[in-house]
């Protein structure tokens, strides 16, 4: 990828994480890392992101909140899974309340891995989120042109 | 007067890293009451302990939070310890201790920047979390991890700090410090946060005590209340402990607090780093804890008392593990604060507990 086309707004929500992932999306989001440089802002709204970040291992209770705020979000869209929880239940998988993946909730592009997952990871998943936003965003303009 | 409406809060709001939901009765601009929701944390790692080995069990302990990482695996180990009757060397006391409060610091700087956040203040936010890296830094160093450490075992530590690396602990805090002061000149001089915070959301002492408040939340509210004062471990060799309250019993004491306990913090590390003594990180832990035998244990968290209690069943699993978790105390007084208070306040008022939901709700 050689420039991104856009500069992306991140939506984050703990689906029950132990919120050491989340320190760490909002540790990269300040000063150490610094993912700002890239044109990168947290946003509450879900109407205004184009990546979502997703940590924790989605329970019974908060699996309808995933899917909402990924239904608001709109399209083109990307959601990164940040940690080892949100990719596949990690250390929690066989707790009772526990769903196991993000993926089980809503369609993830990216999983970053992690224990919790470093800002480093993060932000590569970011910049691989970046080039799946460019894609799907092609996609849908050429689906636009062609209907 | 206007008619009564209701106003969710959360479970997904930008001051809130974690899920919470508030239903806020409102009036005009004025909240009634707010109901607080929880369980979207909710994973039920109590019952994990039936499955896996109290070995294995540290790192499960470890991960119900995140920010309090560290604390939650040394009260685990020290309740195990408690019930098989395990004295660890007092290196390993030390070295908790050490940790400890260095994750005091580490999350008493996040909370600083989250309020900053709060009343909207976003360069204070990032001089404060610019300063909590050279802590995680430390942390990095010696354990290899951020934010989740996996150093502490039942019976010790995994890992030792030599003398070379205790003193560049007190030299980075040191060097901390100077900029610390000028953040917290900011949060504590600057008129416009004065402003913001003072008289909002108070609590009188009497509430706090009938609420069961604990940690900086209550100390806030002039409790004279800290576990560190009870001196276990390394915490009875301390020269001095003087416990910080405050007499103000709003949002402003709780800043002032929580911002004199970092210095406090750092003070306890350099004192602890002079004085540990050489030896032993660990001692070999064999066999599993007594069928019916029950063992309790508190600590302070950043956040307040954390208490432990375990329960033995003859085998290598417990059991029984439950933990009450300082949010959860303080969850009550939240309710309370809330009510009667601006809307625009709420957000201010919910992030001065100080809440950790992942703790709460396991």
């Amino acid at each position: 990828m050689g420039y991104a086309t856009k500069s992306p707004w991140v939506i984050h929500y703990d689906a029950s994480s132990c919120n050491g992932c989340d320190i760490e999306v909002l540790a990269a989001l300040c000063p150490g890392f610094d993912v700002e440089r890239f044109g990168i802002i947290n946003t509450g709204n879900p109407k205004h992101a184009d990546i979502f970040l997703v940590t924790g291992s989605v329970n019974e209770r908060n699996i309808s909140v995933v899917k909402q705020i990924y239904d608001q979000m709109v399209e083109p869209k990307v959601v990164v899974a940040c940690g080892t929880c949100a990719c596949s239940g990690g250390i929690f998988h066989d707790c009772y309340n526990v769903i196991g993946g993000v993926d089980q909730a809503i369609p993830v592009d990216v999983y970053a891995p992690g224990c919790a997952v470093r800002p480093e990871a993060i932000i590569d998943g970011v910049v691989q989120a970046l080039g799946i936003l460019d894609e799907k965003s092609k996609a849908l303009k050429a689906a636009k042109r062609g209907a | 007067m206007g008619q009564k409406t209701i106003i969710p809060f959360g479970p997904q709001h930008p001051v809130l890293p974690e899920p919470i939901h508030l239903d806020l009765v409102v009036e005009d601009e004025v909240v009634l009451e707010a109901v607080p929701q929880i369980g979207f944390i909710h994973r039920g790692l109590e019952r994990l302990v039936r499955t896996k080995d109290y070995n294995q069990f540290i790192y499960v302990a470890e991960r119900i939070c995140g920010i309090c990482a560290f604390g939650h695996s040394m009260g685990y180990a020290e309740t195990i310890e408690k019930l098989m009757g395990v004295e660890i060397p007092k290196r390993a006391e030390y070295l908790r201790v050490i940790w400890h409060e260095l994750s005091r610091i580490h999350s008493h700087i996040l909370w600083l920047g989250l309020a900053a956040d709060a009343f909207g203040h976003e360069a204070l936010f990032m001089h404060c979390w610019r300063l909590r890296e050279r802590v995680l830094d430390l942390f990095e160093k010696t354990t290899g991890g951020r934010v989740i450490f996996s150093v502490v075992k039942v019976g010790g530590v995994n890992r030792d700090i030599d003398r070379g690396t205790l003193d560049e602990f007190v030299r980075v805090l040191e060097g901390i410090k100077d900029e610390y002061n000028q953040i917290c000149n900011a949060f504590l001089k600057d008129p416009s946060v004065y402003n913001r915070t003072a008289g909002v959301g108070v609590i009188p002492t009497e509430d706090a005590l009938g609420l069961s408040m604990v940690g900086p939340f209550a100390r806030a509210s002039n409790v004279n209340y800290d576990v560190r004062m009870l001196g276990n471990g390394a915490y009875g060799d301390l020269s001095d402990f003087k416990l910080i309250t405050s007499e103000n019993c709003d949002c402003y004491a709780r800043m002032e607090v929580r911002a004199a306990e970092v210095v406090q913090s750092i003070e306890i590390i350099e004192e602890l780093a002079a004085k540990i003594p050489d030896g032993d990180i660990a001692v070999p832990v064999k066999g599993a804890p007594a069928d019916g035998a029950e063992a309790c244990n508190s600590l302070e968290q950043p956040r307040g008392e954390c208490y432990y209690f375990a329960k033995g069943n003859g085998t290598k699993n417990l059991e029984r593990m439950r933990m009450r978790t300082p949010t959860s105390q303080n969850l009550a007084g939240m309710a309370v604060a809330l009510k009667g208070c601006d809307i625009a306040d709420v957000n201010m008022i919910v992030l001065t507990i100080d809440p950790c939901i992942s703790c709460t709700e396991r």
